[in-house]
């Protein structure tokens, strides 16, 4: 893209920034979506695993489900 | 864009579809009202995470490799006449590689950010209809690899195939289903079943001699809202499914004459009105059935109404709206049915009935298109097969079992085998929003304790 608008549309195909770039933005994402997974997953069983050694007991249960009846 | 009948054309088709695209964006908040309102109250914020997240994570991955895969596969690949993949050309998918030009800002394309946009949607629908089934029990993660799976692998597997004007179950098999009663229901509710036979139901879902207990949901009126909102959505769905208007020099099929047109996604010819007739019908049909089978419980006549519309979805362009009324009425009759003889049978707990809805009236759908439109032509190209019950059948059987069911099966397996596809026992117990909502209260004590401090 030019840097001016002073020209025939027709000739005018993509718009965007980098253009010639594309794959390097394409693997940049996917390693972004990838190790969203990653972090999500790790993050999600330590929560599981500090919730278990926590509140893991009877008591806790019986407790959780009084405050928050269905 | 050469001449203004031809720039017209292309700007109503890019408005079109992106009205479709706003529209279809109330199937997923009314999925999410419906899921929240059928949980427990200690598991409301895990399930609108679940399936809020389903937005980011499947548009990402179909823009990567989801709406290429559509481009690439109607051979099978290799089981149409033993042709490989489709990659050049007019219709080739590597201009759909996330890195061509075509995939961005590009004045000389209006039409591919709103087509992708339009079968976008349908791959949140699809994943959200195997999220409704998992609540409570499932971790985030695991659902979110099956969603991914689902939504941008699987599901656009089966578009390529059979929702593809060059297709090539559409080739074979003449088949037909052209509002998804295949290609989205019977896909994702037999991706629903396969996942949840490994998850398991929830816990004290089943009494020790086997009977069900009620689990009521939370917040009728959010159900119920829900899946007015999924009706709506509904009709963007249907009107996205079709080509709004289209030459017959442009379809360069069979069509004679010089009389433009709307056509379905196989181009054979259709019309807004003709859909509209029937999806009123079809809801009509499955609402009033539901109503007197459940006897009026709102859940499952509002989920009557949407498996009408689901099970007559496969003919629907074709249908005279008195065969769609009763098309939805029988769909759901059978599928609510089936739903609790499954339940009890195989101790599968649905939580949302969306393997019912969505799945078995999917399938049903199929079959009955089948014979209503036996002899009926799939397409406007010559050498197609015609639509026939072996072939929806067929058809359906891929559909539910091959890219549903078994993807979802083996998914979950290999998640479980990880231990990462259920929350700790003790979790599940206590809710799955416990500590959000412990931390809560405990915020609400505190300022409690200091206001009355500073009375």
């Amino acid at each position: 893209m030019g840097s001016t608008w002073a020209v025939d549309l027709a000739d005018v195909g993509a718009v965007y920034p980098w253009l010639g770039y594309e794959v390097i933005m394409v693997v940049v994402a996917i390693l972004a979506w990838l190790t969203w997974h990653y972090v999500q997953i790790r993050d999600e069983n330590r929560d599981y695993d500090e919730d278990v050694r926590l509140y893991g007991n009877k008591e806790s249960v019986k407790k959780a489900i009084e405050d928050f009846p269905v | 864009m050469g001449d203004n009948l031809s720039a017209l054309t292309t700007i109503f088709t890019e408005f079109y579809y992106w009205v479709t695209v706003v529209i279809m964006f109330l199937i997923h908040v009314g999925f999410c009202m419906y899921e929240v309102g059928v949980s427990r109250r200690r598991n409301h914020l895990h399930t609108l995470m679940k399936n809020t997240m389903v937005i980011p994570l499947v548009t990402i991955t179909f823009f990567f490799f989801g709406w290429w895969i559509y481009w690439a596969f109607p051979n099978g690949p290799f089981i149409y006449e033993g042709k490989g993949l489709i990659l050049d050309g007019a219709t080739g998918a590597n201009q759909y590689l996330p890195w061509s030009p075509k995939m961005g800002p590009n004045l000389q394309d209006h039409i591919t950010g709103v087509f992708w946009a339009a079968f976008l949607l349908f791959s949140w629908t699809v994943a959200s209809i195997v999220s409704g089934s998992l609540i409570e029990r499932v971790k985030s993660g695991a659902f979110w690899v099956i969603a991914v799976m689902i939504g941008s692998v699987t599901w656009i597997i089966d578009a390529a195939w059979g929702w593809h004007f060059d297709g090539w179950m559409v080739k074979l098999l003449g088949y037909h289903d052209a509002y998804a009663s295949g290609v989205i229901h019977a896909i994702g509710g037999g991706t629903a079943l396969g996942v949840l036979i490994v998850l398991g139901p929830r816990l004290g879902r089943f009494a020790p001699d086997g009977t069900a207990r009620d689990f009521v949901p939370q917040n009728q009126w959010l159900v119920t809202i829900g899946l007015f909102l999924i009706y709506t959505g509904f009709w963007g769905f249907y009107a996205a499914c079709n080509v709004p208007i289209i030459s017959p020099e442009l379809i360069a099929g069979q069509v004679t004459g010089s009389t433009w047109t709307a056509t379905t996604i196989y181009l054979t010819p259709t019309t807004l009105s003709a859909i509209t007739f029937n999806f009123l019908m079809s809801l009509s049909g499955g609402l009033m059935v539901a109503y007197i089978i459940s006897k009026g419980n709102p859940f499952w006549t509002y989920s009557g109404g949407l498996a009408g519309v689901i099970t007559a979805s496969a003919g629907n362009d074709l249908y005279h709206p008195i065969q769609a009324f009763f098309v939805g009425g029988l769909g759901i009759y059978l599928g609510y049915y089936l739903h609790y003889w499954v339940e009890r049978r195989f101790k599968i707990d649905d939580a949302v009935g969306a393997v019912a809805v969505h799945g078995y009236c999917g399938f049903i759908g199929l079959v009955f298109a089948g014979f209503i439109l036996w002899g009926y032509p799939s397409s406007p190209y010559e050498g197609y097969a015609t639509v026939s019950p072996l072939g929806n059948t067929i058809g359906a059987i891929i559909m539910f079992f091959v890219l549903g069911f078994l993807p979802g099966w083996v998914m979950a397996k290999i998640l479980d085998g990880f231990s990462l596809l259920r929350v700790p026992r003790h979790v599940e117990l206590m809710g799955l929003d416990f500590k959000t909502l412990t931390e809560e209260q405990n915020a609400r004590d505190e300022v409690n304790r200091i206001e009355i401090a500073m009375a």
